[in-house]
């Protein structure tokens, strides 16, 4: 197996791989950076991020407000030492980004602008148009190409990482367009791999969102933590599961049942506010969990919009008017009129809440470091946590900056304490190993499960039981099914067996992935007996701090279900209270 | 609503065709679906070799983009309501196919990275000194170039790199055109040894192709167009005007 040496290599080329990299070229240029990817940085999936970045930058706003939102937000599970030292860095960290010639949107004095987002008790949110995430993306993918340290290795996919005795020393991939395994031998590792909603049938995530990152890290012996949140966005397109950006409402726009009314406001989100003049969390603009929750009451009341592609809710943008929905809005329009045949200039536009974000994944500490030596993680992929129980929007997009710098920094000073490159012959075994398991898959006969068969099966589980709401039959019924998949997925068929770009086998272990995040998901959900944030169960509706102001620790125990264990929350100055989003609270 | 839909689409895998080769699929689809939407189907229901690269399905990570009956497309806004007849599908023409439908697009990727794209700035500023000021005049100058997806479909449409593969191309260029238009940027001289060439700008004899396959808008056409005009004031005023000085610096 021929082997690629670096110094750190990093596995996932979006906002906070791609941060991490240009860290490290700038800390030292003689730094060897292998920048590992399954497709090329422009295709990753920040680029779909609409809204905005979060970072305190107006005379009216505070740390300590951003704080309080971001804990809030999260329900109490953040950890309050991580949300510190997020909110500080937040705004060097999208200076930065303008530094380096992001084109975010302006004020007339030529100032950056914010607009206002849900959670959020000031305007705080940077953004570029709507397509914040897109113009983060490609200014850092542009910016990475100055550096002649920094190695890509394009359309390469991680199958394992290399950990003996406790520590990383690389990882083996396969090269696409060969088909060949390489090694990847490196003083530290950090994965920024991105998200799992594809588990999910109904997401805005891009099909390369499949967990391989956290996967990765969890096989390899690291937690997943507080995989049971998943992050419902309310307002996706019905058909496509589309995002409709969370700035649709920051700049007015309102939801309305079949009834016409803005039913936020039965919710504990009211009073109703003028259409048009947002109210800061207030109505549309509250939280994404609590907005994803009422459309489900909305439903189970029959207040829904009946559509071709279920029920929905109608998202008015009207009275802003075409101007300003060209000029703040205009992906949204575009989208809603291809996909859907919805211009939001002349009638409302149907949406559900759709699958969006993880808050859960691997498991780091404030250093972006993981319980093994020289693995760091950051971005979707990892859990820090600053976003607890509910990740308010526009925070994970400077995620990926903050963590992807501070990922790059630890992973510096790991390079600098670490003893020795580690037992060669050990780790060219490991290598061996992970290349002789994918090779299985050609060699052996034809298995009788078909990819997109399970992969279907486990959609339609995760759909069923793992969705808004949750109760404990369910999920005990999807953990059981999950376990049913994952011992079908030993006997599946893959069709291609060549080596050029096999997309085929890249499937397969894609749905490998998801099947692992999946389970880790449905045992952390049903262990978790009370509501908090994303996660509500209908068997366990309220909060219970006594025994789950915890995270949730997933730990990988090969066929069998994941053992679930806990770790306490830091707390430093913000008690569990009550998420006030009424429109009097303030 | 759903109907068949014949595809088309080409095949090609190097370890086992000498040539490219058309393969017909029928498939049921659902009437608002897009190309893509096809063959994910196809792919999951009648063949998983079938390769092809996709991702975002929002016309927004670049990754689809395919000749869809001989023009180059994305797959993921293409809709098939569009289309009567079979629909043929092949690589993005102009570049070598590694698979299938996917093609190798090194050549992009070097020059792309040749006309550096990322900002020079004018004047150095620490980042504790807060953001560059741009008004949104400024910003609207050269916002729309920012948009292009880097899906090649300019590359696919454009003649001259047909014809000229060592042409940088309408998406380079327009990037150049993108970072030289910047209020902050200074990097304008540095660029134009790659843009200002026989394998830059010189070498498009503006059909416009690239504009009417922009799925962005972004028309490298016109960025084109602005950087040809503002080399031969640069070539005027250096040859011409005794003293005379480039303009922007």
């Amino acid at each position: 197996m021929e082997t690629i040496k670096a110094d750190v290599a990093i596995i996932g080329a979006g906002g906070a791989g791609l941060r991490a990299a240009i860290a490290l070229a700038e800390a030292d240029p003689g730094l060897k950076v292998a920048l590992v990817s399954k497709v090329y940085p422009m295709r990753s999936h920040t680029c779909a991020a609409e809204g905005g970045a979060a970072g305190v930058i107006k005379p009216d706003d505070s740390l300590e407000h951003h704080f309080n939102d971001t804990v809030g937000g999260g329900d109490w599970l953040s950890d309050q030492d991580a949300v510190d030292f997020f909110i500080q860095e937040a705004p060097k960290e999208l200076l930065q980004l303008e530094h380096w010639g992001c084109p975010w949107s302006r004020e007339a004095d030529g100032s950056v602008a914010v607009r206002p987002f849900g959670g959020m008790k000031k305007q705080r949110t940077w953004f570029a148009a709507d397509k914040s995430g897109f113009h983060i993306l490609h200014t850092l993918f542009q910016t990475s190409l100055k550096y002649p340290s920094i190695e890509r290795l394009d359309e390469f996919y991680a199958t394992e990482l290399l950990v003996h005795e406790g520590r990383c020393h690389g990882l083996v991939a396969i090269e696409m367009k060969s088909g060949q395994f390489r090694k990847i031998l490196a003083g530290a590792v950090i994965v920024a791999g991105g998200g799992a909603g594809r588990m999910f049938p109904f997401t805005t995530n891009g099909a390369i969102k499949t967990g391989d990152g956290m996967a990765l890290a969890y096989r390899a012996g690291v937690a997943l933590k507080d995989m049971e949140f998943v992050q419902y966005h309310p307002t996706g397109l019905p058909n496509t599961g589309i995002l409709l950006t969370e700035g649709c409402r920051g700049e007015g726009g309102i939801l309305l049942n079949k009834n016409g009314r803005r039913y936020l406001q039965d919710y504990g989100m009211g009073p109703e506010t003028p259409a048009g003049q947002p109210v800061l969390k207030t109505m549309e603009l509250g939280p994404r969990d609590r907005l994803s929750q009422a459309f489900w009451h909305e439903q189970k009341k029959g207040n829904t919009v009946k559509t071709q592609w279920g029920d929905c809710v109608l998202l008015d943008m009207r009275h802003l008017g075409e101007k300003k929905i060209d000029e703040r809005l205009p992906l949204v329009r575009d989208m809603s009129r291809s996909y859907l045949g919805v211009d939001p200039v002349e009638d409302p536009v149907p949406v559900r809440p759709v699958v969006h974000y993880m808050m859960g994944g691997i498991d780091t500490d404030i250093r972006a470091a993981t319980s093994i030596g020289g693995l760091f993680a950051a971005g979707e992929c990892a859990c820090v946590s600053i976003n607890g129980a509910n990740r308010l929007g526009s925070n994970s997009l400077t995620e990926l900056l903050v963590f992807g710098r501070r990922a790059a920094m630890s992973a510096m000073e790991h390079l600098q304490s670490a003893k020795g490159a580690g037992d060669a012959s050990a780790i060219d075994a490991a290598a061996e190993g992970a290349q002789a398991k994918i090779r299985e898959l050609f060699l052996r006969p034809n298995g009788k499960e078909s990819i997109a068969g399970l992969r279907g099966e486990m959609m339609q589980t995760m759909e069923e039981h793992a969705g808004i709401y949750r109760e404990g039959t369910g999920l005990a019924a999807a953990a059981a099914k999950l376990a049913e998949l994952r011992r079908r997925y030993k006997d599946i068929h893959l069709h291609d067996k060549t080596n050029v770009y096999n997309t085929d086998l890249l499937q397969a272990l894609e749905l490998g992935s998801m099947l692992d995040c999946a389970e880790a998901v449905a045992a952390s959900a049903l262990a978790r007996t009370e509501s908090r944030g994303a996660h509500q169960r209908l068997d366990h509706v309220e909060r219970d701090d006594a025994k789950f102001l915890k995270h949730s620790m997933a730990t990988f125990r090969g066929m069998d279900a994941p053992a679930i264990g806990y770790k306490d929350v830091v707390i430093t100055r913000s008690q569990p209270g009550v998420r006030d989003y009424s429109g009097d609270h303030k | 609503m759903t109907r068949k839909v014949v595809l088309e689409v080409m095949r090609y895998n190097p370890e086992q065709d000498t040539e490219p080769r058309f393969q017909r699929y029928e498939a049921d689809c659902e009437e608002e679906w897009v190309v893509l939407d096809a063959l994910n189907h196809v792919k999951a229901t009648q063949d998983p070799t079938l390769s092809y690269r996709w991702s975002c399905h929002m016309a927004v990570c670049g990754s689809c983009g395919m000749m869809i009956n001989g023009e180059p497309k994305l797959a993921c806004k293409t809709f098939l309501r569009d289309y009567d007849g079979p629909i043929r599908v092949e690589p993005l023409q102009h570049f070598p196919v590694e698979r299938d439908l996917v093609t190798v697009i090194d050549d992009f990727m070097v020059k792309f990275k040749r006309v550096k794209p990322y900002l020079i700035p004018k004047e150095e500023k620490p980042v504790e000194a807060g953001e560059y000021r741009q008004t949104p005049a400024e910003l609207k100058k050269y916002k729309q170039f920012t948009l292009c997806i880097n899906c090649m479909l300019c590359y696919a449409a454009c003649p001259e790199y047909g014809l000229t593969p060592k042409f940088i191309g309408p998406a380079a260029i327009s990037m150049a055109h993108r970072w030289n238009s910047d209020s902050r940027d200074g990097g304008r001289d540095a660029r134009q040894e790659e843009v200002a060439t026989g394998e830059g700008v010189w070498e498009c004899s503006f059909v416009g192709a690239c504009s009417e396959v922009c799925p962005e808008h972004v028309d490298p056409a016109s960025a084109l167009q602005q950087v040809k005009i503002k080399s031969t004031v640069d070539w005027v005023l250096e040859k011409l005007v005794p003293g005379g000085k480039k303009e922007g610096g």
